[in-house]
């Protein structure tokens, strides 16, 4: 599909600039000219944000595994205590992290509708399969937290870090000026840490002997890598297709 | 425990003051502490907004009382700051978001079922109806743009079901407004109760009016901009429940009770001990408050608090679920309407010609609350659920 509306860069009045402004602009910086240049080394705000940082509460707990028996059937009955804690945490992380990607995804289905592509740029066909990914991974994390007793509607403490760490990715994509290109650079954010989640998954199975789970997260983890050289294609293709442009290069200096 | 108003002293005003790292405590625990905790951390940010408001408007018409408004106003802004500050930075916005309107569901519920007058009691109901279905709204938002489950905010507390569709909800002014209380007949936890949605009520618009037009989102942005003008809506319902024959100081005094009895209620339920402790130390002061602005009811009008003020106040906010409470009413009164003062079925109503013109032209283009929530049903864990990953290609 070739792009019907791309969000062209176009040069134009940017005011945000001090030579925007040549009067004033000139005036500010004369008034900083003159003095000599403050230190910024060993702030006291540092100190005081390291203090904050030493005496801060953690933003909460894991909770408490409904019932022993899903750990005691599985080899995980080794995880104890905190490392168990840790565990389920990641689980819970991993389960809602999927769960938004699913969103994140359709945010840039809306995104190819409404814009079209770019030649060897994304499908409808491999988004909705990436999205419908996402959704199986959900499903199944969902499923092993079952196993475990666990409760996979809770919010685990990096799961609310993670959705924190997510929400300007969510804001690009739901912003109807940012194009297609722009949504896809936000949604590697995503796929990045993804792949990430998922390869620590599989160690901590693995390093537990739990070979039937390291070879469900390690085909997650597969799938998860096929859509981060996917998204980086396809934003190499949009880089190329730019460069390749020709037109009015005084006007428009970006295709998408 | 019913507190004896007349008798407790509090801290005295010129011994109120706070360093401004007491104005920035360590937040609420997102995951850890009881939903409970934001709803009266958002209420009370609410309430002493309210109070702040209300005291420079009252600066604005009374010579005399500025210097006494500005000396409390201060204490009650950094109250407020100290207050506020206590929201988890984790919460997004949408998730406070979610906590405003649990506030206005579980207070409003509350409210609706101590208040002794049953005109008041209706218009709390039909009130509680409009929020309810707000709420439904934005856990539909939060799950279909970001995948979130307004569950880890509600913490199972508040059922996430359609109320009366806020596209229904927009209404012409004049029916908007409803009878107000007789000063000199209205029982003093009426008053109280309708300054405490009045002042609730405020914020929350002045909330969604803040962070609104923050979202990326279109339809998010439309939302909020709908739902912030039914708030608007709600708080000339509720301001209008208030004598305006009230004189300044007699405002003035039922703000500081209304401060008085939220705190307390406030402190009876809080079970997190850091946050109990600032609920007492805002109590203190507000008594302090209370006593000094007694003071001047009794030097400037020359009236005896007790005309206006209860010996103490009874029935506290009950921070509970009141799930079976709201169910009978969304059963009975989902289709209520009003018309003029008077709220009632919609079939017995003609549901004025005035608010049907109102609601079409504003529903003309389209509603971003209908939108937003097509089809949505509310599951554990997200409407994803239910979606079947058998669709894996």
């Amino acid at each position: 599909m070739e792009a019907t509306h791309s969000r062209e860069q176009v040069m134009g009045h940017n005011r945000t600039g001090i030579k925007a402004s040549p009067m004033d602009g000139r005036a500010l910086e004369r008034t900083v000219s003159d003095a000599p240049p403050p230190h910024t080394e060993s702030l006291q705000a540092t100190s005081l944000r390291e203090k904050f940082t030493r005496q801060a509460d953690r933003f909460g707990s894991v909770p408490v595994v409904a019932t022993a028996r899903g750990v005691a059937e599985t080899a995980l009955h080794v995880l104890q205590g905190h490392r168990l804690a840790s565990f389920t945490d990641k689980l819970g992380e991993r389960l809602a992290f999927e769960r938004s990607g699913v969103r994140a995804y359709e945010a840039v289905l809306v995104k190819l509708e409404a814009l079209g592509a770019w030649r060897g740029g994304p499908t409808r066909d491999l988004l909705q399969a990436h999205c419908n990914e996402e959704l199986a991974h959900f499903h199944m994390i969902k499923q092993i937290l079952e196993h475990l007793g666990a409760d996979p509607t809770a919010m685990t403490p990096s799961a609310d870090v993670a959705a924190v760490q997510a929400s300007g990715v969510f804001k690009v994509l739901a912003d109807p000026r940012t194009s297609l290109s722009q949504a896809l650079q936000a949604l590697l954010v995503l796929e990045d840490v993804d792949a990430d989640g998922w390869d620590m998954l599989v160690e901590v199975a693995a390093s537990t002997k739990q070979d039937q789970l390291a070879g469900k997260f390690r085909d997650a983890l597969a799938t998860e890598e096929t859509h981060k050289e996917r998204v980086r294609g396809w934003l190499s293709h949009a880089a190329l297709a730019d460069a390749q442009r020709t037109g009015d290069g005084r006007q428009q200096a970006s295709m998408h | 425990m019913a507190l004896k108003l007349m008798e407790e002293k509090g801290v005295p005003l010129e011994r109120q003051r706070f360093t401004l790292r007491e104005l920035t405590p360590a937040p609420m625990s997102k995951l850890d502490d009881d939903a409970f905790t934001r709803v009266r951390i958002i209420l009370m940010n609410g309430i002493e907004m309210g109070a702040n408001r209300f005291q420079h408007l009252a600066a604005a018409f009374n010579e005399d009382l500025r210097e006494p408004l500005a000396r409390v106003r201060r204490v009650e802004h950094h109250q407020q700051t100290m207050v506020n500050w206590l929201l988890s930075p984790d919460d997004s916005p949408l998730d406070i978001t979610l906590g405003y309107e649990q506030v206005a569901i579980e207070v409003t519920a509350s409210i609706a079922e101590h208040e002794p007058d049953d005109y008041l009691a209706q218009v709390y109901r039909f009130g509680l109806l409009e929020d309810f279905d707000h709420l439904y709204r934005y856990s539909a938002l939060a799950d279909r743009l970001e995948g979130k489950d307004a569950n880890n905010i509600l913490q199972s507390y508040t059922d996430v079901l359609p109320g009366r569709p806020t596209s229904f909800e927009h209404r012409d002014p004049h029916d908007d407004l409803r009878d107000h209380y007789d000063r000199k007949a209205a029982a003093p936890l009426s008053k109280v109760h309708a300054l405490t949605l009045f002042t609730g009520e405020y914020q929350t618009h002045n909330y969604y009016l803040t962070i609104g037009p923050m979202y990326t989102d279109p339809i998010a942005r439309g939302l909020y901009a709908e739902i912030a003008s039914i708030e608007e809506q709600h708080v000339t319902q509720y301001g209008s429940l208030c004598d305006p024959k009230e004189t300044w100081l007699e405002k003035w005094l039922l703000y500081e009770a209304t401060e008085v009895y939220n705190y307390h209620s406030c402190m009876q339920y809080e079970g997190n001990p850091r946050i109990r402790a600032i609920w007492e130390r805002c109590l203190d002061y507000e008594l302090g408050h209370l006593q000094f602005v007694m003071g001047l009811f009794k030097d400037i009008e020359r009236r005896d608090p007790a005309e206006v003020l209860p010996e103490e106040l009874p029935d506290m906010i009950d921070y509970k679920s009141h799930r079976e409470f709201i169910r009978k009413v969304l059963d009975k009164e989902v289709d209520y309407t009003a018309e003029g003062h008077r709220i009632g079925p919609r079939g017995q109503f003609h549901d004025g010609a005035r608010s049907a013109e109102y609601r079409d032209h504003l529903n003309k283009d389209g509603s971003f609350s209908e939108t937003v929530a097509e089809n949505y049903v509310w599951r554990p864990g997200t409407e994803l659920v239910d979606r079947s990953p058998r669709l894996v290609a």
